[in-house]
């Protein structure tokens, strides 16, 4: 690993971002106006103050792991990722340079999309903001990394962009987000507990209703951050110098 | 100056297979180092083969590969060898001039001295004038051009370069022949693949391929002279013919 790689490696995927407006645009907007359609549709009751802040945290896994995927994918077909390969480039630094890049753009997307919640939504969370914001980007950190994996496992870009309701649908699912995991068949809780959303989502609930949450939150983010080692890790197999 | 006294490849006892074809059943070659050696041969011969074998990104069956005195693919050559891909391999949401200073700065350069080989990289390749505009909005030409700089960018001490002047106009295609007789004379060692033969007369020394084996590895007036032909296309017919009969009169695949 060599820091001034990383560095030159996710400021050249921040740039290859900033040329294509529509994509920031859409990553900056829509967490917004879904969260105003989730505060409209439960007016009046408190199921938003519950939920909301959960929701900021798989807006960003979701948005990245799409990203990351495609963007790799479209590395490995181009040629592009075998070339730095063979570049003094280490696989370390061309994945942590797009954790970095993409930590980066889903702390401008978190800040903004949880100011849009608490201040235009009205989102009322017994936490500190600013411990929501870092889940984010621990969840958008997680959604990159997942990405990183899946790539290396889609041969088009079709798969790609499949392989989000194939790693992220049953996460969303049984996070807790619809019934408390604790209250799910034993197997399915068991299965919750080996699932990364499930803490990231645990860490949200935390800041939404404990006025303390600090302690509980760093221990789910530790988990969380365990998740994305493993899955780099596991990506970081997928990209080989040598191939047949 | 390069250190060009040893030879810049030795490939030795090669052999790849591909799927279930032995696209390279067994290649021995040694290439000079200083030198512009051509590897020609009809699509499908084993060049780009070869040349990811040299780069050491092909998965090899058997033989080794020697590069600049160590094994193909050595964490010590990744600044000393550059590689250019038949298509191009770079970003094309990326302006020309970020993509070459990109890679300059996998292979280490910073500051000034990044800067200054960009642009001098720029000059070389004839794409100045569109520094600035994203490599999407060029031709396939420019395209390769750019990926061309991107190789060039650190000055490697072994250019494999698969095809780089496919597609471009005469004029560009004899200045970038100048550009590797330049760097070449430099103490570069460059490997050009071309199935064009015209460019067969611009090198020092040629191997030509056909299915995967070294049919001639010979300077190109060797070759003229050898063959009796008076242009490189026609000496690599005699050369195919002569083997041809020689393997009794159909070729093996």
């Amino acid at each position: 690993m060599n820091g001034a790689l990383t560095v030159a490696t996710s400021g050249r995927v921040l740039r290859q971002v900033r040329t294509d407006r529509r994509t920031i645009a859409l990553i900056i907007v829509v967490p917004c106006v879904l969260l105003g359609l989730l505060a409209w549709i439960y007016d009046g009751t408190p199921v938003f103050d519950a939920i909301g802040p959960a929701l900021l945290g798989v807006f960003p896994m979701v948005v990245m792991f799409i990203v990351t995927s495609v963007s790799t994918l479209r590395e490995r077909q181009s040629g592009t990722l075998e070339r730095l390969l063979t570049t003094p480039m280490g696989k370390g630094d061309f994945m942590m340079g797009y954790a970095a890049a993409f930590g980066a753009l889903s702390t401008v997307q978190a800040l903004i999309a949880t100011g849009f919640a608490v201040w235009v939504c009205g989102l009322d969370v017994a936490g500190p903001l600013w411990l929501l914001v870092v889940v984010a980007v621990f969840d958008a950190v997680l959604g990159t990394a997942l990405g990183l994996l899946a790539s290396g496992f889609a041969r088009t870009e079709f798969q790609a962009v499949q392989f989000m309701p194939a790693f992220l649908l049953p996460q969303f699912l049984l996070c807790g987000l619809l019934v408390p995991r604790d209250q799910m068949p034993t197997v399915l809780e068991w299965v919750s507990n080996v699932l990364p959303l499930s803490y990231a989502v645990d860490a949200m609930k935390e800041i939404a209703g404990n006025p303390d949450p600090v302690t509980a939150v760093l221990g789910d983010l530790g988990i969380v951050a365990a998740f994305i080692a493993g899955a780099l890790a596991l990506a970081s197999l997928t990209l080989s110098r040598r191939s047949a | 100056m390069m250190n060009n006294s040893g030879p810049a490849v030795v490939v030795s006892g090669l052999q790849v297979v591909r799927g279930k074809h032995r696209v390279i059943p067994g290649i021995d070659l040694e290439i000079p180092g200083g030198q512009v050696v051509g590897l020609l041969g009809p699509s499908g011969s084993g060049k780009s083969t070869l040349m990811r074998c040299i780069v050491g990104v092909q998965i090899i069956e058997s033989g080794t590969v020697t590069v600049l005195g160590h094994p193909a693919g050595s964490p010590v050559l990744r600044d000393r060898v550059g590689y250019v891909t038949q298509s191009p391999s770079v970003y094309a949401d990326l302006s020309v001039r970020d993509n070459v200073a990109y890679f300059g700065r996998a292979i280490g350069l910073r500051g000034a001295e990044l800067r200054e080989a960009v642009d001098r990289t720029l000059a070389e390749v004839d794409l100045v004038t569109y520094a600035e505009q994203l490599v999407q909005d060029l031709s396939g030409g420019q395209e390769s051009r750019v990926s061309l700089a991107a190789a060039l960018v650190g000055r490697p001490s072994l250019l494999v370069l698969d095809e780089p002047t496919v597609g471009l106009d005469p004029v560009l295609r004899r200045d970038l022949w100048d550009l590797f007789r330049h760097l070449a004379d430099r103490g570069h060692s460059l490997v050009v693949s071309s199935h064009v033969m015209d460019e067969a007369t611009r090198c020092d020394r040629l191997v030509l391929l056909r299915e995967g084996r070294v049919l001639a590895d010979l300077t190109p007036a060797e070759l003229l002279q050898r063959t009796g032909a008076v242009d490189a296309d026609a000496a690599f017919l005699a050369l195919i013919d002569a083997e041809t009969a020689r393997s009794g009169g159909r070729s093996t695949s």
